[in-house]
């Protein structure tokens, strides 16, 4: 019954990872919001602006870039500020802590969870890209290295934001009013509805503050012409910009998330 | 042993001293009871015994382990421990035996899963979702995540807040049987009735203070304090406090020759006793 040998952290974070996505499987809500909702926003904006925004460039094709990248944010920053302020609230934060099960444990096992509704995400938005909104697939094998590292980057700073955000709402109920609407508005500022470029200059200054407006410049490198670059900000994509700003904030994340993380309510 | 060693635990929040001076001890394999009203300073102690708290001052020994390590000695320490916390509520879409059979990894000499569940008699929930149990049988879920660990201390809050009286009973037939199976526990409870029926020994704490440690028998006096006599007499009740009831009901029966009407002889419940005891210790500061 008993070998005194103590529990592997990796090993009891992939166990983790495995139960929070059955979880997540189970809560059917969830699985609607996360994976289908951006992809009925796809298809009603893809659907509503089909006009042609640069030689060879739709639109929707410039949406899609955008969602891809809203993705990362979607399945990481929002989806941990909302469940882990719940997850304090209903006390299973505080039974974890007092067992030996190490922290880190608890950490891997959320970003498996967020790793895989991430590429579920993105799946989808590609797949509904292709098939119904001209979205082309790169051939090019340095774009998908780009797009490799902005979907590993861009998920890993999302989640560590995420663990970071979800000290601020106050209750769990509560947690999804304070969350949501920071993600739209970012959403709005940095260029997923609207060409970035045609926004006012103050809504572009606020937006290159944080990674989602990066990400979704990363992603329109990957998916958009090269000749579109010239109709960026800067008159080209800033890939490394973007790898730095995105190393930053998953740096900034990692450490407020370590100094601040809160177990229970009081 | 003592598995529990307190002595001068100090910890305030502010100027307001939470925990004022404790001193406790527990030993192996009884079942120990902390009672005292809200405020009192139980769940800062109880928290500070956890490992959940730091204390300000005061020499704390748990297990032989100061519970404020950190790191690996932490998890060791957290190795030996079950915490049954008040009542939690997770959102539920685990069954029961995917949660319980998970928190056995956590430990490095857990028991069989199936073997806790049956022992918390929810065998045949086994395979439902934790949504679909009720009140009671989560609290026994509760109880199988804290012992599954086969700790050496249990600490359990406010355990069966909320039951049935027949639950109740229930529950306390199997905290019994994790005593006899050589746990050690430390409760803390609302419910006199609960203390005396599973504590062997109680503490009474108020105002960061512990007032008195006794059985719960012995508690404040109880078992030497006067007998209530009361018996119905031309029509009306009548009492007697006394310390030789023996005496005053063979008196009685004599005076009646027979049966003494509505006869009933009693001594305070322990309910009785914590309230005199908490009542004068707030009465003597206000």
């Amino acid at each position: 019954m008993s070998q005194k040998s103590r529990p592997n952290t990796l090993a009891l974070g992939y166990g983790r990872g495995k139960l929070e996505i059955r979880q997540f499987m189970r809560q059917r809500e969830s699985v609607v919001f996360t994976l289908l909702f951006p992809l009925m926003l796809m298809a009603i904006f893809g659907s509503v602006f089909k006009d042609t925004i640069a030689p060879g460039v739709t639109f929707s094709q410039y949406f899609v870039a955008g969602m891809i990248a809203s993705g990362m944010v979607n399945s990481g920053f929002q989806q941990l500020a909302i469940v882990i302020p719940m997850e304090r609230d209903f006390g299973s934060l505080k039974r974890l802590r007092g067992t030996p099960m190490p922290v880190a444990s608890y950490f891997i096992g959320k970003s498996i969870l967020v790793l895989v509704s991430m590429i579920f995400q993105v799946a989808l938005l590609l797949l509904g890209g292709v098939l119904f909104f001209g979205l082309h697939m790169p051939s090019d094998a340095n774009k998908w290295l780009t797009f490799t590292w902005l979907v590993l980057l861009g998920t890993a700073s999302s989640t560590a934001l995420g663990i970071a955000f979800s000290v601020v709402p106050k209750s769990g109920r509560g947690a999804s009013a304070v969350v949501s609407p920071v993600v739209i508005i970012l959403q709005f500022f940095s260029g997923v509805f609207f060409i970035f470029t045609q926004l006012p200059p103050w809504m572009q200054q606020v937006a290159a503050i944080f990674p989602l407006k990066w990400l979704c410049q990363g992603m329109r490198s990957v998916f958009l012409p090269d000749g579109f670059a010239s109709q960026e900000v800067a008159r080209s994509w800033e890939n490394g910009k973007t790898f730095l700003i995105l190393v930053a904030w998953l740096v900034a994340g990692l450490i407020i998330s370590i100094r601040t993380f809160k177990w229970s309510r009081d | 042993m003592s598995i529990i060693e307190v002595r001068n635990l100090r910890k305030s929040y502010g100027t307001n001293f939470a925990v004022d001076g404790v001193d406790l001890t527990i030993e192996a394999g009884e079942i120990f009871a902390l009672l005292g009203p809200n405020g009192a300073g139980k769940t800062t102690t109880v928290e500070i015994l956890e490992g959940f708290r730091n204390r300000d001052s005061g020499d704390v020994s748990v297990l032989g382990i100061d519970p404020q390590v950190r790191g690996d000695s932490a998890r060791d320490f957290r190795d030996r421990i079950g915490i049954v916390l008040q009542a939690t509520s997770d959102a539920g879409d685990l069954k029961v035996s995917e949660t319980v059979g998970y928190f056995s990894h956590y430990y490095a000499g857990a028991k069989d899963p199936d073997e806790v569940i049956d022992a918390v008699g929810l065998g045949e929930k086994k395979n439902e979702l934790i949504r679909s149990l009720s009140g009671g049988q989560r609290r026994r879920l509760d109880v199988a995540l804290g012992i599954i660990g086969n700790p050496e201390l249990l600490f359990l809050d406010e355990p069966t807040t909320g039951f049935d009286p027949e639950a109740r009973r229930a529950f306390w037939g199997l905290i019994r049987s994790l005593r006899d199976a050589g746990t050690t526990i430390l409760l803390t409870t609302h419910y006199l009735d609960e203390a005396e029926a599973l504590a062997d020994r109680v503490a009474v704490i108020n105002k960061g203070k512990i007032i008195e440690v006794s059985t719960p028998t012995a508690l404040g006096g109880r078992a030497t304090s006067q007998a209530r006599v009361i018996w119905e007499e031309d029509g009306v009740m009548r009492e007697e406090l006394t310390n030789e009831p023996t005496s005053v009901v063979s008196r009685l029966a004599r005076e009646f020759d027979g049966e003494i009407p509505k006869l009933l002889v009693s001594r305070p419940t322990l309910e009785d006793i914590y309230l005199e005891m908490v009542g004068l210790t707030n009465g003597a500061e206000s």
